[in-house]
């Protein structure tokens, strides 16, 4: 290779180092728990397609007749691959319910988990850029929320709100809102500090507009992180409520509420009714904590990495 | 005579110290600058130097707005702009701009090159998108980037490369006056010459002025005409760059000046180690700020406070012995 | 002529980043040595390789980095060769480094007397009142006033050039016959870094040990240094006396820093070296500075330039110099 020697005052230092493309990214992730979201994802979307039988409904049999109840899962003496995990009390297919479920699983844990990080974010940012009285107030609220205890008061607010679905996802971003809050107002003290947002101040932008390019980009990699780990305990949290009974109402099919429902069987010996969702429950919350914890190692080094 | 671009006048910024400033009593005053006056004429470069808590960075901000002045003037071609609402204010932050020291986190970093540059037109101007393109790839060609810097992100360019984008930010709404924040003292000591002389030929070319921040005298004296040298919040000398390299009279501008480093290993320089650390500006020591640490002091320098006098034609001195 | 106390030589290490597939060749080939009571300046920019040096130096690269080759033999022993328990009796009594950053130097929740007397106590054995003698003799030295009182103290309730001193205080606390600083007076007040550096000739004429101070700043080495090594994309470019140096540079590299330097009442043109500081990882063939080089010819491009010595030790790694040098 022939040295050039023109000066190269021009070209930048390290070209090609672009923020790599999303897909490229996501190729460095961890394949298995990717493999386990998207599983869940798929199902979630084609429930319809993927479940051979009504969730809510108890199944009937290719003859017409209902199927009995507490059938067990196929690869056990009495089952079948009609019903291949087997039937609850309604003669309801668990498989059914296991796909349906994990709509509601996702749905909430996604908007809960995105409505508490929307509010907490802008109230973080607020606090922190603002500062003054916003951040005085803003954060004594946030302190005394977060004093109270989580699934307690997700309890209380149910107990209070009807069961339902969208009221489950209120019930979480009111539950976790602070978290974000506490967290993204620490980022954002930071980042008012730094030379580029003083530099905005310095030409004369307005807050909103500073906020808006300035410091909401910077903790977008903060949010996404919190957001991964968090999207585990709110699909646990919505799970706990479900079980309690104070969650999804049913015959909506629930995880959580499906292993409550098992509860009793279970002690009996009927133990995939309880089982399988919570199976489910584990392997989702395990790959979204797997998930967030490499997003966060991910996305930092690469910010100090200049 | 050049014009006067902008003017400073008997300058102060008290910042209050006190337990809980919500609810507290003020317990005392950081006096980080305390009375300095100066002017910057149309297409000149004023030094300012000092060490740490000289108040030359307070100073700094009190022209950009950045900080209310406690008591002062400050006047922009002729205009007293102190204190400033609204479009004043954003007139003001056109003409005004600024270029800072760390070339690493003074560009927004998840913002396009194109997008910096443009950041401040969309501001100020009513341009349309063809009119700040058009602007923006001027700019670019003033500091010697190429027109496909624009769709790239700060952290793919060199320290060098980065704060010519900041320059060619604060030079894109035509403003008249940039403040130089120790531009480049976090670069490598080669590209400094570029950045440096990139400074210089601008000037020529745009006839802006600057505030020039540093605490290289070397570096100062080069792109100054004026070097104004500051300790504890005052002005203690003020005078022509080559003047002042030539004959510094305040006893401290002379220990700077020592402590500088040789160019050469066999320069010959008299020591003048001044003893102990600069004081805190909360307290500072009474009559003239230096006198503890001065090697010429003599008791009546701790009583009264020495005053700017023009010893040499354009050249001021605060002291009572120089 | 005595063994001199530091003997490096072809020094190479590497990193290895992006999953095992690049090799950036932090240091390439250094050799240098330096006697007792020597000052070495290693002078270089960002990315030269001076720091990684030092580092390879004490053994202490951090991970992803290898030594791949050469030898340093101090007090007559190659650091290579030992063992990392011997490094680590080597490192603090024999060898000391100080840092740029003193804040970052001192854990903010050890008193004085426990960071500057940690190297006595573990390499020396000191304890109880003789480790606070020490402790206080040391404090002495550095000029910190009243130091009985003050090494009951915190690093945050003294002052930027007393950090720095008491960081100096820790290093010559375990007897080193060698101390690296690099960049020490960075963060420093100017007159302050006066103080400091004045301090660190007086300390070395008190104990006689050898300095190396890496810098990327000409002045330090027109004031403390004996001699002085000129790095540039990991390799030392030129080498010789300071007045040598200054007074004849024989690399295009040296030559062009010295004109970039402003000088005090100067008001002439500086020179700037054109281009950009070089991309290890990304190194043309032959010489790396031939891109900015404003004397290249064909064969800086093609083969990388051997040294060719001139007299008192005065060493260039340039094509250019080679019909007056001596080829090695």
């Amino acid at each position: 290779m022939v040295a050039q020697t023109e000066t190269d005052i021009e070209s930048p230092v390290q070209t090609g180092r672009k923020h790599p493309a999303l897909w490229q990214f996501l190729r460095e992730a961890p394949l298995g728990p990717l493999i386990i979201l998207l599983a869940v994802v798929l199902v979630a979307l084609f429930a319809d397609v993927l479940a051979p039988h009504d969730p809510e409904v108890s199944v009937k049999s290719e003859t017409g007749r209902p199927v009995k109840s507490y059938l067990p899962p196929f690869w056990m003496k009495g089952g079948s691959l009609h019903t291949p995990l087997g039937t609850d009390f309604h003669s309801r297919d668990i498989f059914s319910r296991i796909i349906y479920g994990a709509r509601v699983s996702l749905l909430v844990g996604l908007l809960g988990t995105l409505a508490a990080g929307a509010l907490g974010t802008m109230l973080g940012i607020l606090a922190g850029y603002l500062g003054g009285w916003y951040d005085q107030v803003i954060m004594r609220i946030t302190d005394a929320w977060m004093a109270l205890p989580t699934l307690i008061f997700a309890i209380f607010l149910a107990s209070v709100l009807k069961p339902g679905l969208w009221n489950i996802v209120v019930i979480l971003s009111l539950v976790f809102w602070s978290q974000y809050a506490r967290i993204i107002r620490g980022q954002v003290l930071s980042l008012r500090e730094r030379p580029f947002v003083q530099l905005a101040e310095v030409t004369g932008a307005s807050t909103r507009r500073i906020i808006q390019l300035h410091i909401l980009p910077n903790v977008m990699n903060t949010v996404m992180v919190l957001f991964s780990l968090t999207i585990g305990v709110a699909i646990i949290i919505e799970a706990s409520l479900s079980f309690l009974g104070v969650g999804v109402p049913p015959p909506k099919p629930a995880w959580g509420l499906m292993m409550a429902e098992g509860r009793g069987p279970l002690i009996a010996g009927k133990w995939w009714i309880s089982v399988f969702p919570g199976l489910c429950i584990m392997l989702l919350v395990l790959a979204t904590n797997l998930l967030g914890d490499w997003l966060r190692v991910r996305l930092d080094p690469q910010l100090r990495n200049r | 005579m050049t014009e006067t671009l902008l003017e400073v006048r008997d300058l102060k910024k008290y910042f209050p110290v006190g337990a809980g400033l919500m609810w507290g009593r003020v317990k005392g005053w950081v006096q980080a600058v305390d009375g300095v006056s100066f002017a910057i004429g149309r297409g000149e470069t004023l030094g300012l130097v000092g060490e740490s808590g000289c108040g030359k960075t307070t100073t700094s901000k009190l022209v950009l707005h950045q900080e209310t002045v406690t008591s002062g003037t400050i006047a922009f071609h002729g205009r007293d702009i102190t204190h400033l609402h609204k479009q004043d204010l954003m007139d003001y932050r056109k003409a005004v701009q600024v270029v800072f020291q760390d070339p690493y986190s003074s560009l927004s970093p998840r913002m396009r090159v194109g997008d910096i540059l443009a950041e401040p037109l969309e501001i100020h101007t009513k341009l349309s998108r063809a009119g700040i393109r058009s602007r923006v790839g001027e700019v670019l060609e003033l500091v010697g980037l190429p027109s496909d810097a624009l769709r790239l992100f700060p952290h793919e360019f060199s320290g060098g490369q980065r704060q010519r984008i900041a320059i060619a930010r604060a030079l894109v709404t035509e403003a008249e006056l940039i403040v130089l924040d120790e531009p480049v003292s976090a670069l490598d000591v080669s590209i400094r010459a570029h950045i440096i002389t990139l400074l210089e030929d601008l000037q020529q070319r745009l006839g802006v002025s600057y505030l020039f921040i540093g605490h290289d005298l070397a570096a100062v004296a080069h792109i100054s005409h004026r070097i104004a040298v500051m300790y504890l919040g005052k002005i203690v000398e003020i005078a022509d760059s080559l003047d002042l390299c030539a004959n510094p009279r305040h006893p401290y501008t002379q220990a700077l000046f020592a402590a500088s480093l040789p160019a050469h290993p066999d320069e010959d320089k008299e020591e003048i180690i001044l003893t102990g650390e600069v004081p805190s500006a909360l307290d500072p020591p009474s009559g003239c700020h230096f006198h503890p640490r001065c090697p010429i002091a003599i008791p009546v320098c701790a009583e009264s406070e020495p005053v700017l006098v023009e010893m040499a034609p354009n050249h001021w001195v605060a002291c009572d012995l120089a | 002529m005595d063994k001199p106390l530091l003997q490096v030589h072809d020094l190479r290490a590497h990193f290895i980043g992006f999953r095992g597939q690049r090799a950036v060749k932090a240091v390439d080939g250094v050799s240098f040595s330096l006697s007792a009571g020597d000052t070495l300046g290693l002078v270089g920019e960002s990315g030269s390789g001076k720091t990684t040096t030092c580092h390879a130096m004490f053994r202490l690269l951090p991970p992803g980095g290898d030594i791949i080759g050469g030898t340093v033999e101090f007090d007559g022993e190659d650091l290579m060769q030992k063992s990392p328990a011997e490094m680590r009796r080597i490192r603090g009594r024999d060898m000391a480094m100080i840092l740029q950053d003193p804040m970052a130097s001192l854990n903010p929740l050890f008193s004085i007397l426990d960071q500057v007397g940690e190297p006595a106590y573990y390499h020396l054995g000191l304890r109880q009142q003789t480790l606070r003698e020490r402790v206080v003799s040391l404090l002495n030295m550095v000029r910190i006033p009243s130091p009985e009182t003050r090494m009951h103290e915190f690093p945050h309730q003294m002052s930027g050039g007393m950090r720095q001193r008491i960081v100096g205080a820790t290093a010559l606390s375990g007897g080193p016959k060698l101390i690296v600083a690099d960049e020490p007076t960075t963060n420093l007040d100017v007159t302050i870094q006066l103080q400091y550096l004045n301090l660190l000739k007086d300390l070395q004429r008190q104990t006689g040990v050898a300095l190396i101070f890496v810098t990327h700043d000409l002045g330090i080495v027109a004031k403390m240094c004996d001699r002085v090594a000129v790095m540039y994309a990991g390799t030392i470019v030129e080498q010789g006396t300071v007045r040598e140096i200054y007074n004849r540079p024989r690399h295009p590299y040296t030559e062009g820093l010295l004109r970039s330097i402003p000088r005090i009442g100067n008001k002439e043109a500086l020179y700037a070296i054109p281009g950009q500081p070089p991309n290890l990882a990304n190194l043309p063939d032959g010489c790396a500075f031939a891109p900015r080089c404003a004397f290249a010819v064909r064969r800086c491009q093609m083969e990388a330039p051997m040294a060719s010595t001139f007299a008192d030790g005065h060493l260039s790694k340039c094509w250019l110099s080679e019909p007056e040098g001596v080829r090695d």
